[in-house]
Formats: C-alpha cells, structure tokens, sequence
C-alpha cells in the first residue's frame, strides 16, 4: 500500500503540482561574542542547504543532534533569518516578509512539535487551545470556530469531541495531547507542516499510530510535509524523500527506498549499519561506527566534511576541496568525491 | 546451573502511596539472572520498569506503601539487611546504577576523573591515588581518552559522559550493573558506539546487566534474555533468541509488530487502547482491554506458566505447553470448565 502511495505522489508532485518551498542556498550561522560584543567567529548551523519540496510531497530530514537540522526547520518556520541565501514559498521570500505578511505565511505553515506536553498551555482547555489560532487569525463567527475545531479533533480521531473540548493538556495521555498538536497545526488548513521529531517522546506502541495518521493527513490535504528526524527506521512508512544532514549540510539527497536499497554517501551508510532491528543475532556481533564526533561548526574541517571520519577518504582531494552534489541516479544526489 | 544464579527476585512488591491512592508500581515480579549475563527489560513508559530497578537496590521515595519480596544475590536475602549493611555489602559493592539521564546528572564542579574515582573511596576505603589508577582503567574500558579525567562534565559531549556515567558503575568492579535508559538520549551512531562498548565490557569483565529500556530494536544488541513487563508486571520472560523470533505473550507479539524495521517488508502495527492506570487496578489479567485473544477466563489473574526455560503470564497458555496457544474455541471452554 504504502508502494502504490509513493509513486502517485511523486507522479502528481513532479507533473502537475509545482514548487511550494524552494530553499536556495540557505545559510544560518549565529554569531559567537567575545566579552558580549567582540566578534568570535560564527556557528554555521545551516552551510549551504538548497532544496525544493513540492505540493503533496513528505520529505524527511535525517542527521544527528548538532547537524542543523533543527535551524533548519526554525529557519523554515522564520524563526531564524537567514545569513545567506533564500526561503521562498509560493514565490515569496519570506525573509523580505514584515510582521503582518509574516503572520499570512505562518498561517499556512504548521507546525507539530517534539514535546506534546511542552507545546501545550496548562491552563488552556483543548478547545481554547485550537480556538486561539483561528481568533488570531480573524475567524469572527464563533460557530464557524466550533465546527472547524469539531473537524479538526474528528480528523486526529479525538472524540466525543465534547469531551475532548474541555479538557487539559495534563489530563490527556501523551499520544493524545500529540494528536491536539497535530489538530493545531491543521486547523488553519495550511499547505505545509514542519514536523519536529513528532513521535521520538511517545511510547514505541503508539510511535506507528502518530505516523500512520500523519500520513493519512497528509495525504488526503494533500500536505507538504518536512519530517525532521534522528530515526532513520520510522521515515519509510511516512516520507517520499529522504534529505541526510551532517555538519550543516545535505550530504545526500534521495527517495526514501533508493537510498536505503543503494546508499552512496559513507555517512549514509553508516547511520544505516548503526540502526538496529529486533534480532537475537544482533549480541554476537559489534556494530561499525565511524570513529570520532561530529565536528564543530564553529571550524568545521576544509574539503568534505566528513572526511576526518571517513573511511574512503582521498587524501588531497576529499580534504581540501569541498564536494558539489553528484548524481547518481535521477532525484539521487550525493555530497561526495567518490561518485566524480 | 543453581550455584551459577547471580540474582534471584521472588514476589517482589514496590507500591505507593499517592493522593490518588496506592499506585502497584511493580507487582509481584519474580526473574532470575546467572553470571555474566543480561536480561533487558521491555515496556512501554508507566509500566514500572525504573521502579523495578529501584526497588532491587533499595533506592526508594518517601511515599512507600509496600515493599516486600525476595532478593537474592549469590544466595543470600538482601532484603533481610538493614539499611546500612544494605550500603555498604550491595551497593557499588555488588551491583550498580547508572540512573535514567545519568549524564546529566554529573557534578558540574567535579573532574570527571576524580567523580568516577569516588565510589572506590567511599566503598573500599583506598586512597585517592589508588581510586584514580582504578578510574584510569575504568576510562580505558569505555574508551574515554584519559586526559578527559581532567575535565569537566560541561567538557564532554552527549556520548563521552554517557560513558563516565558507565565508567563509574563499573570502577568498584560489582557483579551486576543496572542501566536504566542508558542510549535513549542519545543519536544513533552514539548509541551504536555505547552498545559495543558494552558488549566489550561484557566480554572482559564478565559483568552482569540489568538493561532497562522501551527500545526494543537497540536492546536487542545486548540480550541474553528478555523480560516484559506490562503495568507493574512481568508478562513474559524468556531468552532472546526463541523471543525475538516468536513472542508468546499476546503483549509482546503486539510490542514487537509495533517496532518500526529498516529491513524487510513487515508493515508496523500499533496496539489499540492504552495501558491501564496503576491504581486500584482490577482482578484479571491486565492486558486483557487491549488484547486481541481475550475470552472468559482472562477476568481471573492469569496464571504464570513457566516451559522449557520461558515463563509467560496468560491463561492461553494455561494448558502447560507454551510451543502452542489455545487457539480455537471449544479449547478455550475447555480451559473455562476446568
């Protein structure tokens, strides 16, 4: 099933439906202060990201903590500014965007937050909480409020929705208060989700249930949706494309079944070799990691940037000239030499 | 194979007391460990797996209910010690804790090397130069480099003080060590890093480990054994081979189709309902609201029926033979009228 889903979503995505965020060579590097005003050097916590997410279209952003993946979703979200390069949706730069145009973008961009409980107001029954956004946003007839929020907690299965409706974040479990952040971050009925890490503090019986109704969600709003995660075995059953991040950048670019049938980047390959399923064999042998940490993104290396741990690594060529994007294959990119 | 049992724990009972009532945080939990050996306990969050590893080392709130059982080590009760003998002959001594977020639990005006060196002080009564040469071997085994000793906790990354956090549970050399959570904060190559180190640790050492976690994929580089527990309880306790392969608790059968694989084909799935609050639970097994095989009998407390080295928690099993369930229905009346 999710096989037939994949490629009509490509099909309409690629044919028909055109561009709904071109990120241009992006670059968000914060200032480091010296004594508070000194200049110290810059965090390059996003270093040259372009992409283009069409309508319709799941991707999903892999790397660790520190590879920027999470500036990148603020970046989107235009909570950063952008150093260098461009955000553009539906032919806006959004960093030229002022306060009101911002609030017009933000309305059609959800977002669906790591911590359910975090993201949500104590003191705000349910229904306040996803009435907020629609009075912000000039929703004046309040039956028009109740019944977008009455299908809204229909569409993320929370009902009665009476109950729900007076409730408090506290006194729901955690995949329910998950479900209400995902009914926010629809009820404006946006073109495009940002998903930060949606299910990695929810229990693994319910991780599947989250997924399979953001999918659902997705696929009959015909969303965009950036799926920013560290678990690289939940992204198949959610996302056509695959983005790796490492030290700032995508080293590689992919659909989702590609690059786990045929990963080209070493770094790729060893995030796979370190996922483990479930299976007893998996004591009797030791997992291949590459050896070091990530680097700092204050003085991260010359060259390609993961060629201090790389095992493939061409001296005097991987570690002075950075890597361009090769292709592979179609819609496969890899950020690396051995693929001139 | 009986002089061979490191730990054994027989009915042991940890409840609480709240304002809303007693909370049955682990209920009659009874497994066994041998040397060198690791059982990893699985379940969902709220199930009771930490208060498990606190009740076995005695590290308890104030709001204690009840807190009974047996807890044998080597062959002596340790729930007969007091408080003191309790401190000074088990803990450290012959089992450790690497708390949940240890690494985040350092002391942040402390060198890492002096903090790991601590217990040998405190436990053997050595001075510091013999408690740093200790440390110094302990940084080894975990791989950290050992000018690190020097440092901060504020120094490290995420990985390397997971990895002091390890270091100082193993400096006193105890028997056993109970991880509690010990990769889930960490990224994937970090926890692929730490689970090698220790299978490593486990080789040389010959350490024991209690490994607590709701990841099943990445618990599964470590088992020996398995044990699940669902709302204070053991449902199902077995080796890892036979029990990655083919779970027999209806619980577990559902725990492992929900993990989502990166190889192979099988469609995760997701178990319905939500595990059930811990008080003023009722009679009856306690999974039988999300259980796909329920029937009659499940209204009763279900039996624990132990077979060729594993023990499950269900009445679908009831008739002594665990390579086969009830399946059909007249065998299920069967089991009724009996």
């Amino acid at each position: 099933m999710m096989q037939a889903n994949t490629l009509t979503i490509e099909d309409t995505t690629e044919t028909q439906n055109g561009t709904v965020l071109s990120v241009q060579d992006l670059r968000v590097w914060f200032e480091l202060r010296r004594w508070g005003f000194g200049h110290a050097g810059s965090v390059r916590a996003v270093d040259g990201v372009s992409f283009d997410l069409g309508y319709g279209e799941a991707v999903a952003v892999v790397g660790e903590s520190g590879c920027g993946k999470s500036t990148l979703m603020k970046a989107i979200l235009g909570l950063h500014l952008p150093t260098e390069g461009d955000i553009v949706f539906e032919d806006t730069a959004i960093s030229t965007l002022g306060s009101r145009r911002m609030q017009w973008y933000r309305s059609h961009v959800g977002y669906v937050q790591q911590d359910p409980f975090g993201a949500l107001p104590p003191f705000f029954t349910v229904g306040r909480i996803l009435e907020e956004p629609l009075i912000i946003n000039g929703i004046k007839s309040s039956t028009e409020r109740q019944e977008r929020i009455r299908r809204a907690l229909t569409e993320v299965k929370l009902t009665p929705v009476e109950e729900v409706t007076v409730k408090f974040p506290h006194m729901l479990s955690g995949g329910q208060q998950q479900r209400v952040v995902i009914a926010r971050a629809m009820i404006l009925q946006p073109k495009m989700i940002v998903a930060d890490e949606p299910v990695s503090m929810l229990d693994a019986s319910i991780r599947v249930e989250i997924l399979k109704l953001m999918r659902a969600l997705q696929l009959s709003h015909n969303l965009a949706v950036i799926y920013i995660t560290h678990d690289l075995s939940t992204v198949r059953y959610f996302a056509e494309r695959i983005f790796v991040m490492y030290a700032g950048q995508v080293v590689e670019k992919a659909l989702v079944d590609d690059l786990l049938a045929n990963p080209s980047h070493p770094y790729t390959h060893a995030l796979l070799a370190a996922t483990s399923d479930p299976d007893a064999a998996n004591a009797e042998t030791f997992r291949e990691v590459p050896p070091g940490e990530p680097p700092s993104l204050v003085h991260p290396p010359t060259g390609c940037r993961f060629h201090p741990r790389c095992s493939h690594a061409i001296s005097g060529l991987c570690d002075t000239q950075e890597p361009p994007e090769f292709d592979i294959e179609t819609a496969h990119l890899s950020k690396c030499w051995l693929h001139r | 194979m009986a002089q061979d049992t490191l730990l054994r724990i027989n009915d042991l009972k940890l409840y609480f007391r709240t304002a809303s009532g007693v909370v049955q945080a682990v209920d009659d939990v009874h497994f066994e460990l041998a040397h060198d050996e690791a059982v990893v306990v699985i379940g969902e969050s709220g199930c009771g797996k930490s208060s498990l590893a606190k009740a076995v080392l005695r590290l308890l709130p104030r709001n204690v209910h009840t807190y009974s059982g047996q807890v044998f080590l080597n062959g002596t009760d340790v729930m007969k010690l007091s408080d003191e003998a309790f401190r000074r002959q088990v803990r450290w001594v012959n089992m450790s804790l690497v708390p949940q977020a240890a690494m985040n639990a350092l002391n942040p005006v402390m060198r890492v090397g002096d903090q790991v060196a601590e217990p040998m002080m405190v436990h053997y009564d050595v001075n510091r130069e013999r408690a740093l040469e200790q440390a110094r071997r302990m940084f080894e085994h975990v791989g950290v480099p050992l000018d690190f000793m020097q440092r901060y906790a504020f120094e490290l990354s995420g990985g390397m003080r997971q990895r002091v956090a390890i270091a100082m549970s193993l400096v006193t050399a105890p028997a056993l060590i109970i991880l509690d959570e010990p990769t889930s904060a960490l990224d994937v190559l970090t926890q692929a890093n730490i689970m090698n180190m220790l299978k490593r640790i486990k080789q040389e050492m010959e350490t024991s480990f209690i490994l607590i976690t709701h990841d099943i994929a990445t618990s599964s580089e470590l088992a020996d054994k398995v044990a699940v527990m669902y709302a204070g309880q053991i449902v199902e306790v077995g080796d890892a081979a036979r029990f990655f392969t083919e779970p027999l608790h209806p619980y577990s059968r559902k725990l492992m189709a929900s993990v989502p694989r990166l190889r192979g084909d099988a469609e995760p799935e997701f178990i319905t309902g939500q595990p059930p609050s811990l008080v003023g639970l009722p009679p009856g097994c306690r999974f039988a609201s999300r259980c796909p095989a329920r029937f009659d009998r499940c209204d009763e407390n279900p039996p624990v029926v132990a077979d060729d080295g594993r023990e499950v928690r269900c009445w679908l099993y009831d008739h002594g033979d665990l390579s086969t369930p009830i399946q059909n229905e007249t065998e299920m009346e069967q089991v009724q009228t009996e």
